[in-house]
């Protein structure tokens, strides 16, 4: 370990932890951590003050891999573990590395309101379509008719999507990248972390044992620029190798491809990620492939105050206004009366 | 206290002899020790609260008091039906009392279902006072009274029955003040209360003070209710109804300043008293159930007193805050009942492997899934004691009374803090509502519970070590935000030291061990065993929880016959206090007497291999004393 300094300057390497990795080789899970460490130092947040809480599941072995504080907890409660923390801490940076079962079935509730509540914490979902570490089963991802050990007749289950739920459950930072997509997911974590409420975050993440090319469409050099739009803030929703597609919308009110030699720049669908409204980000997410072109990026990043800031601020306003608290008062509060000593 | 000392003294002042001086002494006074009144109608009809402006009013006065409010789990149960009733019960004495009392001396009944419900706790000769406006035909059918019981002889022959038109009266008494029928008919209670003030020579001044600052911006509604209050007071003054009246004289308490607290406010207080001399902040995660609810309300109250409280999405939820907030170096507490324990097991557990400090109090009713959600019950011990997956061991500890949870919540956190563990304080739907004279403490000389969060590392060089152990086997509480103490913890099996992840079976054979050898380290720090009683004898009678004042007593009752009886009440139940087999031996038998099915005896009699009796109740009311003396005297003669 390094020694820490007033003003450290930190790097990757300070951030990894000297345990020893145990993902499956080329699992999605490595090039997400070592974006993670790409990041944290140009944050300029000392390490300490850096917590990273997981549930359970292959990515949540997160936690192990880094020399920050952390908590590898149980499945599902990583949302609810942080929000904790956070309120009883808010000085804190707290990262929550979830798996797409972890977060949304067994953890769908704590997600949603963490969410809602806008707890400032960076929760970053890896979603490989599958249960990795019970060895294959779907997941509340998994598309319908998907073939598994728990569905060798095809998946009955409507899949959820994720930034759909996020969305509807008031997040004010939603965005998706992909493990291998280097920069792009470089640029989605530092904005995720420079966030200040809860961000949630997607990362499409290949399990190459159980589910491997699930997101080949979005990862494949080829194949991304044809499949996915990168979005852009104030920018028309224009994608394609050759950049001549775009989107705009239907007079019902629904996204409608275009080809951009028909249609003028200026009628296309502009993103705002900033819009207060939620239509928008929700537009976006329901935009999914091979229907149509999928959305990378960030779909939403509003200022909302956090519910950790509120508590903060109540706690302190109560100190400030009624003064710290006097026990001899508080136990002599209500109907008191004396019993004197009999003469 | 027992009922046999009940009627005592001064029985017969001269009636009627002499020419009227005041109109008090037309009627007769009789001086007894202790009483038990019920308070019972609709949960509509303002039960609890004439029955909580009796209990303060006897306190003021001088008496020692004790409260057990018995109210339906439905909000709003259809008026005048047999679920909707609510009771409210107190005992007032002049001599110490351990329990709201056993039988009834005077029950209030404000409809059919109120008495049809409650009267078979009325002991004989008990005063029956029923407000027979409310025995009408549809009243009387949703109590399933085939007739009037009130015009039926032979069925309230055994009691004193005084029939009071409170609806009519009520109704006259604030007649002129603008009030709808229904407004007036409120004010009823308040007619009942004042005629009780009377029965038993009350002063309402507290009341009327009461109804003041609350009514202060309705004077319609304050006048109306000084007007009942009055109306009943003289109803019974005026009345030849009612020939005698009772006084119960101030008790004998340890001098000093008191107030009343329910076990919900202390466990509250307990909490915040521990933090604050702590000189740390309270975290408390909680998720609404009955009867666990107001720790979560009081605590919400008193942020200024460094605490944050969160309302949690679910119990798992709740618990899992707590755990994140105990790894951030709060002082993290939540409290449930039974249901919600069981939903917060798998967070518990998971606090007892990274050795977190943490407080969860669990506010027993009766079960099992929900049960009886506004009745006692003491069946959550093993809950407590068992219910985490493998080898999961932590301290339970119980109050035994309202007061005794400020104490008993201030161990908890001392526990937690000082051996890094979770720990389960039990108290009842009965302690939690119930209340008594709590003789305010100082707050000089109370225990501090040292926090103390390493900034140097311990490795040598190797690392922080969130697994080094003291020789209490104790690992340091290091929190975020302390440079080169970086860690991580987590559900998975610890390697002991490092806290890395082992699968090392000798590893996890050794901290499974650790584990249940810091039970043995909490042992040494927790008092010996004492008993109430003779140090040895024919019987010795163990309680735990709530069933505290009735067990002791019961075992003083016996006493007093000339029974060798002692009685040993178990604040500490994992771990037992060192001396407890000790105890156990010096006496012929032991009798164990529970609000379950015998749990504590199972465990008992697992630890100790001796062979206790078990005595088992399980209807959702606390033992009465008459019962446990019945079954003392049969274990004393098997």
């Amino acid at each position: 370990m390094s020694a820490d300094t007033s003003l450290p300057v930190l790097t990757q390497k300070d951030f990894a932890s000297d345990q020893e990795i145990r993902w499956c080789p080329r699992c999605g899970d490595y090039s997400i951590l070592a974006q993670m460490k790409k990041v944290l130092p140009t944050l300029g947040i000392p390490r300490e003050n850096i917590v990273f809480v997981s549930g359970i599941g292959c990515s949540s072995r997160f936690p192990y891999y880094m020399s920050t504080y952390g908590m590898h907890s149980i499945h599902g409660r990583a949302p609810a573990i942080a929000t904790g923390l956070k309120v009883a801490r808010p000085e804190l940076t707290v990262f929550v590395i979830t798996g797409d079962g972890d977060a949304l079935s067994i953890g769908g509730n704590h997600l949603m309101h963490a969410l809602r509540r806008n707890v400032d914490l960076k929760i970053i979902m890896f979603n490989n379509q599958i249960y990795g570490l019970t060895k294959g089963q779907y997941s509340p991802t998994s598309p319908l008719g998907k073939k598994t050990k728990s569905t060798p007749f095809g998946s009955v289950d409507r899949p959820l999507n994720p930034l759909s739920i996020a969305i509807g459950a008031g997040a004010t930072f939603v965005a998706r990248s992909a493990d291998v997509d280097i920069k792009h997911l470089t640029s989605v974590l530092e904005r995720a972390a420079a966030h200040k409420g809860s961000a949630f975050v997607e990362v499409y993440q290949d399990c190459n044992v159980f589910n491997s090319g699930a997101f080949e469409f979005a990862t494949k050099k080829d194949q991304k620029e044809e499949n996915c739009i990168y979005l852009e803030h104030g920018k028309p929703l224009i994608y394609g190798k050759a950049r001549d597609k775009g989107v705009r919308i239907d007079g019902a009110g629904n996204p409608d491809i275009v080809n951009l030699s028909d249609v003028k720049e200026d009628d296309l669908l502009f993103h705002d990620e900033t819009t207060d409204d939620p239509t928008h980000a929700f537009r976006l997410a329901q935009m999914r492939w091979p229907d149509s072109p999928e959305p990378m990026g960030v779909f939403r990043a509003i200022e909302r105050p956090t519910y950790d800031g509120e508590v903060d601020r109540q706690f302190k306003d109560c100190i400030a206004s009624q003064g710290s608290g006097d026990l001899d008062k508080l136990f002599n509060s209500g109907d008191t009366w004396e019993v004197k000593a009999k003469s | 206290m027992s009922s046999e000392s009940r009627e005592s003294s001064e029985q017969e002042t001269a009636e009627n002899e002499t020419p009227v001086e005041s109109q008090t002494a037309t009627k007769e006074l009789q001086t007894v020790e202790s009483v038990v009144i019920r308070f019972c109608g609709d949960s509509g009809d303002g039960m609890q609260l004439a029955g909580t402006q009796f209990t303060n009013v006897s306190a003021v006065f001088g008496n020692d008091v004790s409260t057990l409010p018995d109210f339906p789990a439905e909000i709003r149960a259809p008026a005048g039906s047999l679920f909707g009733v609510s009771g409210f019960q107190l005992c007032f004495s002049s001599g110490d009392i351990y329990t709201p009392g056993d039988e009834v001396d005077t029950l209030v009944a404000m409809n059919p279902a109120a008495l049809k419900t409650n009267l078979a706790d009325l002991k004989r000769g008990g005063t029956l006072i029923v407000n027979e406006d409310a025995f009408d035909k549809s009243n009387l059918g949703k109590a399933h009274y085939d007739s009037n019981p009130l015009d039926d002889e032979s069925e309230l022959a055994s009691y004193r029955v005084h029939k009071v038109p409170m609806t009519r009266l009520t109704r006259d008494a604030v007649d002129g003040l603008g009030l709808s029928v229904r407004e007036a008919d409120r004010c009823k209670n308040f007619f009942a209360l004042g005629l009780v003030y009377w029965l038993y020579e009350r002063d309402s001044k507290p009341t009327e003070e009461w109804v003041k600052s609350k009514f202060g911006k309705y004077p319609s509604v304050l006048e109306a209710n000084l007007r009942a209050l009055k109306a009943g007071f003289n109803f019974g003054f005026s009345t030849e109804q009612f020939t005698v009246h009772y006084e119960v004289p101030a008790a004998q308490l340890e001098p000093g300043r008191y107030r009343k607290v329910t076990g919900n406010e202390a466990v509250a207080m307990g909490l915040v008293t521990a933090a604050k001399l702590a000189e740390t902040e309270l975290f408390y995660g909680g998720y609404p159930i009955t009867p666990a609810s107001d720790i979560l309300h009081e605590l919400s109250k008193l942020k200024r007193f460094g605490v944050r409280t969160f309302q949690a999405e679910d119990e798992i939820a709740a618990i899992t805050s707590v755990v994140g907030a105990a790894f951030g170096g709060a002082l993290a507490v939540t409290a449930s009942s039974g249901p919600g324990i069981a939903l917060k097991g798998e967070g518990i557990g998971l606090g007892v492997i990274m050795e977190l400090p943490m407080v969860i109090v669990d506010v027993q009713r009766g079960g099992p899934s929900t049960g009886l959600p506004t009745k006692t019950e003491q069946s959550d011990l093993f809950l407590t004691y068992f219910g985490r997956n493998g080898d999961c061991p932590m301290p339970v500890i119980a109050a035994r009374s309202p007061a005794d949870c400020f104490a008993m919540a201030q161990e908890a956190v001392r526990i937690a803090v000082e051996f890094m563990t979770p720990v389960f304080l039990l108290t009842d739907g009965y302690i939690a509502n119930g209340a008594e004279p709590w003789k305010i403490p100082e707050v000089d000389g109370m225990y501090r519970v040292k926090v103390r969060h390493p900034t140097e590392s311990n490795g040598n060089g190797h690392g922080f070590q969130p697994y080094m152990r003291d020789e209490n086997l104790v690992r340091p509480w290091a929190i975020p935000g302390t440079p080169g103490l970086e860690h991580r913890l987590g559900g998975l099996e610890k390697s002991d030291g490092s806290g890395n992840v082992s699968y090392d079976p000798d590893n996890h054979q050794q901290m499974t061990k650790i584990r249940s050898q810091k039970l043995d380290k909490i042992a040494e720090s927790i008092p010996d065993q004492e008993v109430d009683g003779s140090e040895s004898g024919d019987l010795l009678v163990i309680s735990w929880g709530g069933t505290y004042g009735a067990v002791k007593s019961a075992c003083a009752a016996s006493r007093r016959q000339g029974k060798s009886v002692a009685h040993c009440h178990l604040q500490y139940i994992h771990p037992f206090p060192r001396n407890l087999g000790e105890v156990l031996s010096r006496y012929k038998k032991v009798l164990i007497p529970e609000l379950n099915s015998g749990q504590l005896w199972i465990i008992i009699r697992a630890h100790f291999l001796v062979d206790a009796v078990s005595m088992s109740k399980v209807k959702g009311k606390p033992f009465l004393i008459g019962e446990l003396c019945d079954k003392i005297d049969e274990v004393l003669e098997s």
